[in-house]
C-alpha cells in the first residue's frame, strides 16, 4: 500500500471504481436469488444469450467490427459439446463445455485470419458468407442430425459430483459460467489492449501510425470473441440437452445484433439488457395472442432503435446519468 | 451421347441455359442494389422483401382488381418504387448521415416487418399466380423443353438490365447520378438537387426489384418468404461484383447464375452454398470484388 | 355427439372398467385430476413453412373437441393453452420443459415438425408426461426415437411410401427418379420409397438430393426429364414439393411422358398450387374430408368455424384430443402412464378413423386412403380435390412390428 496523497482524479476514479463494485456486488446477489422468483431455465436461457450478445459486443462496441456470421460460433460451441457429451457417457460437462469452446476458437482464429483486414460492410458480408458455409457444413455432416438436429445430449454431473439434472444447479453453474465470461470480457475492455482497440475503432490510420500491429488486436479480438460465443453456445446446449440448425443460421446472427443494438452497442450491460428483452419477448409472446407477431414486433424493435434510440437502452441510462450527475 | 464429366451433353445445355434463366433474376436484383449501394451506400436488406412486394401485388391486383399481367408488369414496378421513395423520405434519410451500417440494420428490421405482416394475413403456403396467356406453351431447342415464359424472363431482365447500364452510362441523368456517387457535396454545390436524386434512386432500385418479382410470380408460388432466401445469395452477388459496380452486378448475377446451374448438376446438395464459396475466394484475390474499385 | 360412437367391444370395456378401478384404488379416494384440472398445451408452426397445415386451424380443431366435451373431465375444467415452436427445435423442446416445470401440463398435442417432435418428445418423457403426435411425418418418431411416453396418430412417412409408391408400381410406373429433400425426413422417406420400388419390381434410376429448401426446380426437374425415368418421386414436404410441381408442370414433364408422385402432400398444398397443376397427382392420405358422410360433417363444422376445409392434422388433432379426453373421463384420472395404457386399451373409431388402435410402439394404426387429384373439369368446387381410390388397411398400412427398432417392442 501506498501512501502517496491522492490526486483528484485519482480519488475521482477510485469512487467510480467502488461504485462499479457495489453494483456488481448486487447484480451477484440478483443473479444468485432470481430463480427463487423466476422460472430457472428461462433464466439460464437469458444467461446464455446474454453471454452471446456480450461476445458479439466484444467486436462491435469496442472494436468496431460488425459481423454477420456470429451465429456460426455459436453453433460450432453447441454441436461439439453436445457430440462430445452424447457419444462419450464418462465426460463430465464442464470438459463438453471446454471442447465446445476450443472448436469455436480455431473456428475462430480461421475466420478472423480471413476477414479482419475488411473493413465495413465488407467485413460483415465475408463473416456472412464464411458462417453460411459452416451452416451448410452442419446439415451436411453425418454426426450433427442435419434438420432434426442433436438431440439427448446428457446434463451429467459436473466435476462428476454434482448432477445437473436439477435446474437449480444447472443454473448456478450456468451463471458461474456466465460470471467469468462477463469478467473476461471486462477485464479485456479495461486492460491496455482494450484501449487499443478502442484506439483503433475510433481511428485506424492513426493506430497504425503509432505502431500498434492493427491486424494482430483485431484478430485477438475476433477470436475472443468468437469463443466466447462458442462457450455460451457449449452451455445453452448443456441446459437445453440439444443443438439445432436455428443456432446456426444467419437470423441468429441478425438477433444478436437486435439484442446488442437494443441493449446499447459499446457498453458493458447492454448486451445483457438487450439479450433479456429479447428472449422474455420471444418466450413471452410466443405463448399470447400475439404470437404470429413476434416477427414484425422485432423488426419494429430494430427500426425503433436505428432511428431514434442509437445508444441502446442502458447508452441511453449512461447518457441521462452522465447529464445529471456532472 | 456426348458426355461432359459423366453428364449427358443434353442435360448439360439444357442447366446452362437454366443457369442464364436464373442470373438473369440474380442480375436484375443485384443491379437494384448496387445502384442503391453506390448513392446512398445502403446494404438495402430490405430488397428481398421488395422483390416479394412485387409478386404480392401482382397477384393480389390479380385477384381482386382482376389487372392483368401486362398491366402489372408497367404499375406494380411504379407503385412499389413509389413505396420505396416514401420509406426513404420519411426513414432512411434520418439515418444518412450515420455509419452506413445503421442503413443495413434499418433495412433489416423493415423487410422483417413487411415479411411478418404478410405472414399473418396469407400463410406461407404461397399461391400461384397463373401464367400468362401469350407466354403459355413451350418451345423444343433441341437439347431441351424451353417454357416460352422463361425465355420471355431471360429477354426481359436482360432488356432492363442493358436499358438501365445505358440510362446510368450514357445520359445527363446517368451522369448526375454517377457523379453524385462519387462527391455529393460538389454535386449540391453545382446545384443539383442531391437529396431529390438519392429518393429517385432508391425508388428506382426498389421498382428493379419489385420487377423482378412482378417477373417471378408465374415461376414460383408467391409467398411472404420468396424474398428472404433469394435475398442473402443477392448480396452475395453485389459483393463478388464489387459494391456499387452496375455492370458488375449483371455480369455477376448471369455468371452466378452458371455456376449454380452446374453446381446443381454435380454436387446439388452445395447449390446453395457455392456462391458464397466464390464470394470469400473472390474477396480474398480482390477485396473490392471483381468490378469494384480500391476504396 | 355422434361421431365419438361407443362401439368398442365388451372385452376392452371389461378391461378399461378393470384398469381404472385399479387405478382408483392405487390412488385411494383422492381426487384424481392432477391440480382439479385437465391441462393440454398444444405446440404447433403457428407462423412458418408448416403453418397452414396444422397451425391456427388445429387450434381450433382441439378447442373444439374440448367444447364438444362439455369443457371439462368428470368436473374438472379443461384448460387449453398453446405455443408457436418456430419450426426450431430448441424452442420446442425448452417450451414443453416450462409447461412441465411451472404449468403442470397433463398432454402435449399438436407436435408437427419432426425435429421438434424428436426434441420435445425427448422432454415428454424425461417429466413422464403424455404426448400426441400429429402433425410430423417421420417415421421414426415410433421406431428409434419411440417413448412411453407418446403416441403418433395421423400418418407418418412409411405408409405414404408404401401406399403410393406401391400403386404408383403396380400401375406400371417401375422406373423411379427420386427428389429428396436433403435432410433426415426426405432421407427416411426416400429409403422407405427405395425399399417399396424395389420389393414390387420397380428400380430406381436416380436420385438427386436438393438443399432444404429449395425455390428454383427448374434444373432438378429437367435432369429428372433426361433420366428416361417413368415416374418422379417427391419425397419433400410442404413449399418444396408445390415448387416441384409447379416447376414440373411449366417444363411439361407430364406432357412427355413421365408422372409425378407426390409422397408428402396436404390438403393445403393442393389448395394452393391448384387443380391446373396437380391433377391427377396420385397421393396417401390419412383421411379425407369428403371421404364419406361423417368426416363431412365433421369438416363441415369445421368449416363454419374456420372458413377452410380441414387437413388430415387438423382432423387428427380433433379425434386424437377427443380419444384422450374419453379415456380420462373413463379412466377418472389423467395420470399419463395409467391414461396412455386405459388409451391403447380402447379402439380408436370415429369420423377420422377407422379400425383404429394404439400400438406398444405409440403408433396409432388406421386405414389410410390412396386418392388422386381431381382435374379441374372434375373438381365441383373450391375444396373438392381427391378422388378416393383405395383404402389400405391399417394392418397393411404401417411398418410392421417386426421390423421395429423400438426399445418397447419385444423382438
Amino acid at each position: 500500500m501506498s501512501t502517496t496523497a491522492l490526486t483528484p482524479a485519482m480519488k475521482l476514479q477510485r469512487r467510480a471504481s467502488r461504485r462499479r463494485n457495489a453494483l456488481y456486488l448486487v447484480l451477484i446477489v440478483i443473479g444468485l436469488l432470481a430463480p427463487l422468483a423466476i422460472y430457472p431455465v428461462f433464466l439460464m436461457k437469458v444467461l446464455c444469450f446474454a453471454l452471446f450478445a456480450c461476445a458479439f459486443n466484444l467486436l462491435l462496441g469496442y472494436a468496431g467490427l460488425l459481423s454477420f456470421g456470429h451465429a456460426a460460433f455459436l453453433a460450432t460451441g453447441g454441436y461439439f459439446t453436445g457430440i462430445m457429451l452424447a457419444s462419450y457417457p464418462g465426460l463430465t460437462p464442464e470438459l463438453g463445455i471446454l471442447i465446445g469452446t476450443l472448436a469455436a476458437v480455431v473456428l475462430g482464429t480461421f475466420f478472423g485470419v480471413l476477414s479482419i483486414r475488411r473493413q465495413g460492410i465488407y467485413f460483415a458480408m465475408v463473416t456472412l458468407a464464411l458462417a453460411q458455409m459452416m451452416f451448410f457444413f452442419f446439415i451436411q455432416a453425418p454426426f450433427t442430425g442435419g434438420e432434426d438436429g442433436l438431440h439427448g445430449v446428457p446434463r451429467g454431473e459436473l466435476f462428476g459430483l454434482i448432477s445437473l439434472a436439477d435446474n437449480l444447479n444447472m443454473y448456478y453453474f450456468v451463471l458461474a459460467v456466465f460470471v467469468i465470461g462477463f469478467a473476461i470480457i471486462q477485464r479485456t475492455v479495461h486492460s491496455p489492449f482494450g484501449q487499443v482497440l478502442k484506439a483503433i475503432r475510433e481511428n485506424e490510420p492513426r493506430a497504425v501510425s503509432l505502431g500498434y500491429n492493427v491486424d494482430a488486436y483485431k484478430l485477438v479480438a475476433f477470436v475472443l470473441s468468437a469463443g466466447l460465443a462458442g462457450l455460451a453456445g457449449s452451455t445453452k446446449t448443456v441446459v437445453f440437452q440439444l443443438a439445432s440448425l436455428t443456432d446456426a443460421h444467419w437470423h441468429m446472427s441478425g438477433e444478436v445484433i437486435l439484442m446488442t443494438l437494443l441493449g446499447g452497442v459499446g457498453t458493458l450491460f447492454g448486451p445483457v439488457v438487450g439479450a433479456g428483452l429479447v428472449v422474455s419477448l420471444q418466450t413471452q409472446l410466443a405463448q399470447s395472442p400475439l404470437g404470429n407477431w413476434v416477427s414484425v414486433i422485432l423488426g419494429l424493435i430494430f427500426v425503433v432503435c436505428v432511428l431514434s434510440f442509437r445508444s441502446g437502452i442502458v447508452g441511453e441510462i449512461q447518457k441521462m446519468v452522465r447529464k445529471n450527475f456532472k | 451421347m456426348t458426355m461432359i464429366f459423366g453428364v449427358p451433353l443434353m442435360v448439360f445445355m439444357g442447366q446452362l441455359m437454366l443457369g442464364l434463366i436464373n442470373g438473369a433474376f440474380y442480375a436484375l436484383l443485384s443491379l437494384g442494389l448496387a445502384v442503391i449501394f453506390g448513392l446512398l451506400k445502403i446494404v438495402n436488406f430490405a430488397h428481398g422483401a421488395m422483390y416479394m412486394l412485387g409478386a404480392f401485388a401482382t397477384l393480389l391486383g390479380f385477384q381482386y382488381l382482376g389487372l392483368n399481367y401486362w398491366v402489372a408488369l408497367l404499375l406494380v414496378p411504379l407503385v412499389v418504387g413509389g413505396l420505396g421513395m416514401v420509406i426513404e423520405r420519411l426513414i432512411l434519410r434520418r439515418i444518412a448521415h450515420l455509419d452506413h451500417l445503421y442503413g443495413l440494420l434499418l433495412t433489416f428490421g423493415l423487410a422483417l416487418i413487411f415479411e411478418g405482416t404478410l405472414i399473418n394475413f396469407f400463410g406461407v403456403s404461397g399461391s400461384s399466380y397463373p401464367t400468362p396467356a401469350a407466354l403459355q406453351g413451350g418451345m423444343n431447342l433441341g437439347f431441351m423443353f424451353l417454357p416460352t415464359y422463361r425465355a420471355w424472363v431471360l429477354v426481359a431482365a436482360l432488356v432492363v438490365c442493358l436499358g438501365t447500364w445505358f440510362v446510368i452510362e450514357r445520359t445527363r441523368l446517368g451522369a448526375y447520378l454517377r457523379a453524385g456517387t462519387e462527391n455529393p457535396a460538389l454535386m449540391q454545390a453545382f446545384g443539383v438537387n442531391v437529396p431529390q436524386l438519392i429518393t429517385l434512386t432508391y425508388g428506382f432500385g426498389v421498382a428493379l426489384a419489385a420487377f423482378a418479382g412482378v417477373l417471378a410470380a408465374p415461376l414460383y408460388p408467391v409467398s411472404p418468404t420468396m424474398g428472404s432466401s433469394l435475398l442473402i445469395v443477392v448480396f452475395a452477388v453485389v459483393v463478388i461484383g464489387g459494391m456499387g459496380s452496375i455492370l458488375g452486378a449483371v455480369i455477376t448475377g448471369l455468371a452466378m447464375g452458371l455456376i449454380e446451374g452446374l453446381t446443381k448438376v454435380y454436387y446439388p446438395e452445395a447449390a446453395n452454398t457455392v456462391i458464397f464459396l466464390v464470394m470469400i475466394l473472390v474477396l480474398l484475390l480482390r477485396p473490392a470484388g471483381l468490378f469494384g474499385k480500391e476504396a | 355427439m355422434t361421431f365419438n360412437s361407443m362401439t368398442f367391444n365388451r372385452k376392452t370395456l371389461a378391461s378399461s372398467i378393470a384398469l381404472a378401478a385399479a387405478t382408483l384404488m392405487a390412488s385411494g379416494a383422492q381426487a384424481q385430476m392432477s391440480d382439479d384440472e385437465v391441462r393440454i398445451g398444444y405446440l404447433a408452426d403457428m407462423s412458418g413453412t408448416y403453418r397452414d397445415l396444422a397451425g391456427p386451424g388445429g387450434l381450433e380443431a382441439l378447442e373444439m373437441a374440448v367444447e364438444d366435451f362439455g369443457g371439462e373431465v368428470n368436473g374438472a375444467p379443461i384448460e387449453v393453452f398453446s405455443a408457436d415452436d418456430r419450426n426450431s427445435a430448441d424452442v420446442g423442446a425448452n417450451t414443453v420443459r416450462e409447461w412441465f416445470d411451472t404449468r403442470n401440463v397433463d398432454l402435449v398435442a399438436g407436435l408437427v415438425a419432426s425435429s421438434v417432435t424428436i426434441a420435445a418428445t425427448k422432454v415428454i418423457e424425461e417429466n413422464d408426461g403424455l404426448g400426441i403426435v400429429s402433425g410430423s411425418a417421420a417415421s421414426s418418431i415410433t421406431n428409434e426415437h419411440c417413448t412411453p411416453n407418446h403416441i403418433h396418430w395421423v400418418y407418418d412417412t412409411y405408409p405414404l411410401a408404401n401406399g403410393t409408391a406401391k400403386a404408383v408400381v403396380e400401375q406400371g410406373g417401375d422406373t423411379w427418379f427420386m427428389l429428396t429433400a436433403d435432410y433426415a425426413f426426405g432421407h427416411a422417406l426416400e429409403g422407405d420409397v427405395t425399399k417399396v420400388v424395389e420389393e414390387n419390381g420397380g428400380e430406381i434410376v436416380g436420385t438427386i438430393r436438393h438443399p432444404f429448401p429449395t425455390s428454383d426446380f427448374s434444373s432438378y426437374i429437367l435432369q429428372a426429364q433426361g433420366s428416361g425415368a417413368k415416374i418422379v418421386g417427391l419425397a419433400n414436404a410442404g413449399a418444396d414439393t408445390v415448387n416441384a410441381i409447379t416447376t414440373a408442370s411449366q417444363f411439361g414433364l407430364t406432357q412427355s411422358g413421365q408422372q409425378l408422385a407426390g409422397l408428402l402432400i396436404f390438403l393445403n398444398d393442393v389448395h394452393a398450387m391448384g387443380l391446373e397443376d396437380t391433377q391427377n397427382l396420385l397421393l396417401t392420405t390419412g383421411w379425407y374430408w369428403d371421404m364419406d358422410d361423417q368426416a363431412r360433417e365433421w369438416a363441415d363444422r369445421y368449416f363454419e368455424r374456420v372458413g377452410k376445409r380441414p387437413t388430415m392434422v387438423q382432423a387428427g388433432i380433433y379425434s386424437s384430443t377427443m380419444h384422450y379426453l374419453e379415456t380420462v373421463a373413463e379412466a377418472g384420472t389423467d395420470d399419463p402412464e395409467t391414461v396412455r395404457a386405459a388409451m391403447a386399451e380402447r379402439p380408436v373409431e370415429d369420423f377420422f378413423s377407422r379400425n383404429g388402435y394404439i400400438r406398444e410402439d405409440g403408433r396409432m394404426v388406421h386405414d389410410m386412403y390412396l386418392a388422386r387429384v381431381k382435374t379441374p373439369e372434375e373438381s365441383t368446387g373450391e375444396w373438392d380435390l381427391y378422388e378416393i381410390l383405395a383404402t389400405i388397411p391399417a394392418e397393411e398400412a404401417y411398418r410392421p412390428l417386426s421390423e421395429s427398432q423400438c426399445d418397447l417392442v419385444n423382438n
